[in-house]
């Protein structure tokens, strides 16, 4: 059990890694340079000065990488360029809670609901609430996550006028974005647990617990889904990805103050700064998720201790 | 054993009380041709593209996403054509008009007619997704090809590198990608191109790891200087099954990339109209205009189902084994 | 006293292609303490018919007789509720591959004392009392311990042992176990059918052994039933059945069974062809297609199934009287 975490953590190290090193050489590859002329004119010299000096900006590329990681070993993530006294590490304070609240919200509803979904749909296959489950889970998959979501907003908050459009001040706040966050996270799961409820109905120890008395209820709620779960389990690691990429669009439409948004805007802005701390942010992020859902997986499958 | 003959006489009751009276030519021996008519007729074998295409076939959900695309190909490639409006003629008196005869779908607020740029979106998008679908199957099966076919140090070292690159989301890659070449259609497709190979070099290594042990034997009795793409040819071509499932959901995620990017303002640039590009300039006009954005939308939404049906009817059709 | 009976029963499948019909009307009894063998090769209705039995078909399947009684009570006329009783409780079944019929993620303590539990109505502690009173019965060395362990760390003979406990825990009447040692190896096989003999002589259960190997059969069973096509071609005393078979498809059974002869070399005599398409099941004899005796009659006709002593029945066109010329003589066969 303890080498196979100790594998998974080294891997995690490799592959943030390399992220940071191909992030960083692409973003100063980038050709004309942090600031294009017109912009230059904006900024007063002194603070250029102070920022070329700060990240040697004049010095050779290695030397700068190897200043950037000495910066990370400390925890700095770098300054904005774009924004005056602010540093990446400010904008994650900010942001990452705000953002990282909504995704939690999501995760739950995504499996409060995707799940039962699931279930009832292999449960009751071929009738009408595997058919209704299955409509929604097309819909899901098929259906951008921003799309829909405009498509709400457009129904719920202007239309009916039921749910606030921006911002996250009250609860109702939340709903909207929770929504269009976590619905095709719902369609995924719904469509894996149908799929892998149905392959474990099948099997043999399914028929040995009926054989044993057990009731009907039991067999699938304790025998099966303990088996059928263990997809989802896995599918916790691109999860969490895609809540986080999902964010991007989402605190955009909804004006939502966080970290996706920060992201897109340091794009736009063309402040590689941002952009590059908060990839890194995102990366390691990421692959502590994927750590934490490996080892979940192999706490449930005691036959993963063996193989590996 | 011991033989022994019991005495049938003795110890049974007689047959004949028992079983009904029935002509005698009933009992003749049956000969071997004549048994060979009691067996059913065992149904006409058939080849396994058209035993796979008569299944898809049945999928109604299939066919229906099969028949929105080619009508969808068709519009795009010669709809703007027959409209006398271009994608970029701008009328800025013309600006916000709602749905009429004259714009099916409206205009948008340079006046632009919607319709047709709606159908240049789908021809930006499905070239988009057809052709990153394609290079990156191409990618995939020379990788996992390669993986699968010479193991050992080679596989390890490329599934080594490839589990690093899963660590990450896609579409930060991609994002970086773009920011870094700019904002055109070659662009995306270099930055599509980037992982979402991947998927399909895992499925090409699985099958060819199986196969390459079941040819093993065809390997060993192949001459010597026996050219490995000889080989490649017979072990990709039977893994072709799982590679099209595969493939085909390559094309729906591509033109959501695409989508996604654009609607953010970081894929491709106006005046070039895409869908997700319509859809994000529509969204200050979403409350008093709300067609600008329902149908481009709904063109992504309803291509996409396409998309996924002709998927998974795929799926069923060629590895019934998958079937849910 | 029946502890078992059925009369005509009749089993089928519903699948894409269509219907098929696994068991075609069959009849039979248990008594009390008997053993009895059901063989018969793959696809030839054995297992589905006890599976129909206990109820534990897919949903795609229909389960139809006559009558279908196991001690006196009218199995067919149960609810879930009252069937869940008999499952497990008074009759107990072990399945043929035990690598997957045990699931694999609860210990072993917990699929053992689930049965006991819900049958027995007792605490923890009591169940975890018998349930390793159960293993020593299955002479399963060191059980406190091996309670808290997985199937993935037992072997495929002390798997196979665990069912046994599973299968007997609630001190079941009729013990059902479905070719129960095909998946292990020889010498294993040998212990657990011995361990099973020894439970019966315990406990006084009614076994219904079901395999496909006479051997297993010869030993260990009063009386067997020989099952083709759906059907059961023959049926009576072991010793009956095996040294006066009426059926072509029993002597066919008979004569496979390899012989250990010093020195002397001799073929395997096998039974060439497959079994019938039950999804299109012939009219009449189902093993028309592979006997050698076979006359017009049974392709024609399904054969009428009559006694050949009070306890040894077989259905064969070659007994009615017209047949006599094609009648073989029994030393023929190489018994």
């Amino acid at each position: 059990m303890v080498g196979y975490i100790v594998k998974r953590i080294v891997a995690g190290f490799l592959t943030l890694f390399v992220l940071i090193t191909v992030t960083f050489f692409l973003m100063h590859a980038i050709p004309g340079g942090p600031f294009s002329p017109a912009e230059e004119r904006k900024v007063p010299k002194a603070v250029l000065e102070r920022i070329e000096d700060k990240y040697g900006l004049n010095d050779p590329l290695p030397v700068q990488y190897l200043n950037y990681l000495k910066n990370l070993a400390k925890g700095d993530l770098g300054d904005s360029f774009k924004q005056l006294d602010v540093s990446v590490n400010e904008l994650i304070e900010q942001g990452f809670p705000v953002s990282a609240k909504v995704g939690m919200i999501a995760i739950i509803v995504a499996l409060v609901v995707g799940i039962p979904l699931g279930i009832t749909s292999a449960t009751k296959r071929g009738r009408w609430p595997d058919w209704i489950s299955m409509i929604i889970a097309t819909v899901g998959i098929s259906v951008p996550n921003f799309v829909l979501s405009v498509l709400m907003l457009f129904f719920f908050a202007v239309w009916l006028k039921m749910l606030p459009t921006f911002g996250l001040t009250t609860w109702q706040h939340y709903i909207l974005p929770v929504a269009g966050l976590s619905f095709t996270p719902i369609a995924y799961i719904a469509r894996l647990m149908r799929s892998s409820m149905l392959e474990v109905m099948r099997q043999d120890y399914i028929r040995t617990a009926r054989a044993k008395g057990v009731h009907e209820m039991k067999v699938i709620y304790k025998h099966a889904l303990k088996n059928a779960i263990i997809p989802i389990v896995t599918y916790l690691g691109p999860l969490v990805a895609a809540l986080l990429t999902g964010s991007f669009v989402i605190e955009r439409i909804y004006s939502i103050p966080g970290i996706g948004r920060y992201f897109v805007t340091g794009i736009s802005d063309r402040d590689y700064s941002v952009v590059l701390g908060l990839t890194v942010f995102f990366g390691a992020f990421i692959i502590v998720c994927n750590l934490i859902v490996d080892i979940l997986y192999a706490v449930i499958d005691r036959r993963v201790k063996m193989d590996k | 054993m011991i033989s022994i003959r019991l005495n049938e006489k003795k110890n049974s009751r007689q047959p004949d009380e028992m079983f009904p009276d029935l002509p005698d030519e009933l009992f003749e021996k049956l000969d071997e041709t004549q048994k060979g008519e009691n067996e059913q007729i065992v149904r006409p074998s058939v080849s396994y593209w058209r035993d796979a295409w008569s299944r898809f076939r049945k999928d109604r959900l299939a066919m229906i996403g099969l028949c929105f695309l080619v009508v969808m190909g068709i519009a795009a490639i010669f709809g703007p054509m027959f409209s006398s409006y271009t994608y970029d003629g701008q009328d800025l008196s013309n600006g916000n008009q709602p749905p009429s005869a004259e714009h099916w779908f409206g205009t948008d607020k340079f006046g632009r007619d919607i319709f047709v740029r709606t159908l240049y979106g789908a021809r930006i998008s499905l070239l988009i997704g057809f052709v990153a679908a394609a290079i990156n199957m191409v990618i995939g099966i020379i990788y996992g090809g390669i993986s699968g076919y010479f193991g050992g140090r080679v596989d390890m070292v490329m599934m080594r590198i490839v589990d690093i690159m899963i660590g990450i989301p896609d579409l930060l890659y991609i994002i970086l990608v773009m920011m870094f070449l700019g904002n055109s259609i070659e662009s995306i497709l270099i930055a599509l191109c980037l992982t979402s190979w991947i998927g399909t070099a895992r499925i090409v290594r699985s099958q060819v790891v199986t196969l390459k042990h079941q040819e093993y034997a065809l390997a060993a009795r192949c001459i010597g200087s026996s050219n490995l793409r000889i080989l490649f040819k017979h072990l990709i071509p039977n893994s072709i099954g799982p590679i099209i499932v595969t493939v085909t959901f390559l094309v729906p995620s591509a033109i959501f990339s695409e989508a996604f990017l654009s609607f953010l303002g970081i894929g491709i640039q106006v005046p070039i109209a895409s869908w997700g590009t319509l859809v994000n300039d529509a969204i200050p006009t979403l409350f008093t205009h709300p067609y600008q954005m329902l149908f481009p939308a709904l063109m992504i939404s309803f291509t996409m189902f396409a998309l996924n049906f002709i998927g998974d009817g795929l799926r069923d059709a060629l590895d019934p084994r998958l079937r849910k | 006293m029946k502890l078992l009976e059925v009369k005509n029963l009749r089993t089928t499948f519903q699948i894409d292609a269509g219907q098929v019909q696994a068991v075609r009307g069959i009849s039979f009894h248990i008594d009390k303490g008997e053993t009895i063998g059901i063989v018969g090769e793959s696809g030839s209705g054995k297992s589905v018919t006890m599976l129909s039995i206990m109820q534990l078909l897919p949903d795609n399947a229909r389960v139809e007789a006559d009558r279908l009684a196991f001690d006196g009570v009218d199995l067919l006329k149960l609810d879930a509720k009252e069937m869940r009783r008999i499952q497990g409780n008074e009759i107990g079944m072990i399945f043929q591959d035990p690598m997957t019929s045990l699931n694999p993620l609860f210990t072993i303590g917990d699929q053992l004392m689930e049965p006991i539990r819900i049958h027995q109505k007792v605490s923890k502690a009591e169940a975890r009392k018998r349930a390793i009173e159960v293993l020593k019965l299955v002479e399963i060395p060191s059980p406190e311990s091996r309670l808290n362990q997985y199937p993935h760390e037992f072997s495929g003979g002390m798997r196979q042992r665990v069912m046994i406990a599973i299968a007997i825990s609630c001190n079941p009447k009729l013990l059902i176990a479905d070719e129960p040692t095909t998946a292990l190896d020889v010498t294993i096989q040998a212990q657990i059918l011995d361990l099973m003999r020894d439970l019966k002589k315990k406990f006084d259960t009614s076994i219904v052994l079901i395999t496909h190997d006479l051997g297993v059969v010869a030993s260990m069973c009063s009386r067997i039933l020989v099952m083709y096509g759906g059907q059961i071609v023959e049926e009576g005393k072991t010793r009956e059945v095996f040294y006066n078979p009426k059926h072509p498809y029993t002597w066919g059974l008979i004569r496979s069974i390899p012989k250990a002869r010093e020195g002397r070399k001799e073929k395997l005599i096998p039974i060439p062809g497959s079994p019938p398409d039950l999804l299109a099941p012939p009219k009449g004899c189902p093993f028309t297609a592979r006997c050698e005796h076979a006359m017009k009659v049974c392709a024609e006709l399904p054969p009428v199934s009559v006694p050949v002593s009070d306890t040894h029945r077989a259905a064969c066109w070659l007994m009615h009287p017209k047949a006599a010329k094609r009648r073989p003589e029994v030393t023929k066969h190489g018994i």
